[in-house]
């Protein structure tokens, strides 16, 4: 429901990038998110095309790279998928494991194309 | 072709005015806590019987968002302490610059506590950092024990899940234990404080919590 803000908050920085770039426009944009950012990819995507279209901002595409919840293991250390709970490390059964990324939303690139 | 890489985050700007927000709070002493939950709840059931337990001279206040209406605003000035609405006219959610705009003008510096009773709604204003010190998500035994499973993304950034409505647990199919070991499988660190708006059960618990978090020590060892 919220990912309409969270478009206009891309494109505001879409916006900035290319005003810092005389004689350069962004023709794509990629992010990451992160199963617990409370977004949803597809909401998204609708959200940034409603945006773009019919502005000067047109062609620019979306780029979503999903990142899931991740947790590492305080004893072996190894950085693991988090697909079911209670949480185990799949290498040796531990179960003292602690959050190591999915939350994240952010920018992972900008592409531009000289003009 | 230039491909840029970029390390910020997409509500920077969220961000920044909530860090900003969360200066003002710290160098005035105040406490703020936001309040997270599915409409319905009980999150101005909870602020209504937090504040009638106040005494008149309580630093406290309320800022109270709702996408239409200041029903909540008119409930919870009852109590005599000072309410502001946010009514987001269609947003799902609070913002920093929200939060912001409607605290100008108010005295933070002699306010203990700010209480902000977030959009009803258990997905979007997850994402929204308001800079408050701390955040309670809200469950009532209405709904499914679950929720945590179903919503990670918001019992995991919650400081304290508040189980409301416990009063109605004889007459419903509610499994609280089930319900506690679901919101700790999703955040390990979060505590939980059980506690009926009706019967006043639990505010015992919910009161000392919140005076920890008014006083934020240093764990020692």
């Amino acid at each position: 429901m919220h990912e309409i803000g969270i478009a206009s908050s891309i494109l505001d920085a879409v916006r900035h990038e290319s005003d810092l770039r005389q004689g350069a426009r962004v023709v794509k944009v990629g992010l990451r998110v992160g199963e617990l950012a409370a977004v949803d990819p597809e909401s998204l995507r609708f959200c940034f095309g409603a945006l773009v279209t019919g502005t000067d901002l047109e062609p620019l595409t979306l780029d979503l790279e999903f990142h899931p919840r991740r947790n590492r293991c305080r004893r072996c250390g190894e950085l693991f998928r988090v697909s079911e709970f209670p949480v185990t490390c799949p290498r040796c059964q531990s179960a003292e494991t602690e959050f190591a990324g999915g939350d994240e939303l952010e920018f992972a690139y900008m592409e531009i194309e000289e003009t | 072709m230039n491909r840029i890489p970029m390390e910020r985050k997409v509500l920077s700007e969220n961000d920044r005015i909530a860090a900003e927000l969360r200066d003002t709070y710290e160098r005035n002493g105040t406490l703020c806590v936001n309040f997270i939950s599915a409409p319905g709840s009980g999150k101005t059931a909870l602020l209504e019987r937090t504040l009638a337990g106040y005494d008149p001279g309580r630093r406290v206040a309320v800022l109270s968002g709702d996408i239409q209406t200041d029903n909540d605003a008119r409930r919870l000035a009852r109590y005599g302490f000072p309410v502001r609405q946010i009514a987001t006219g269609g947003t799902c959610h609070l913002d920093a610059r929200m939060v912001q705009s409607a605290l100008e003008g108010w005295p933070l510096e002699s306010l203990d506590i700010l209480f902000v009773e977030n959009v009803g709604n258990l997905v979007c204003p997850t994402s929204y950092d308001l800079g408050e010190r701390a955040r309670v998500v809200v469950l009532s035994v209405t709904e499914g024990e679950d929720k945590p499973l179903k919503y990670p993304a918001t019992f995991y950034r919650a400081d304290l899940m508040v189980l409301n409505k416990i009063d109605l647990l004889p007459y419903v199919p509610f499994d609280a234990t089930l319900a506690h070991e679901n919101a700790r499988r999703v955040n390990p660190r979060i505590e939980i404080v059980n506690l009926s708006c009706t019967t006043g059960e639990g505010f015992h618990e919910w009161d000392r919590w919140l005076e920890a978090q008014r006083a934020p020590t240093v764990a020692v060892g």
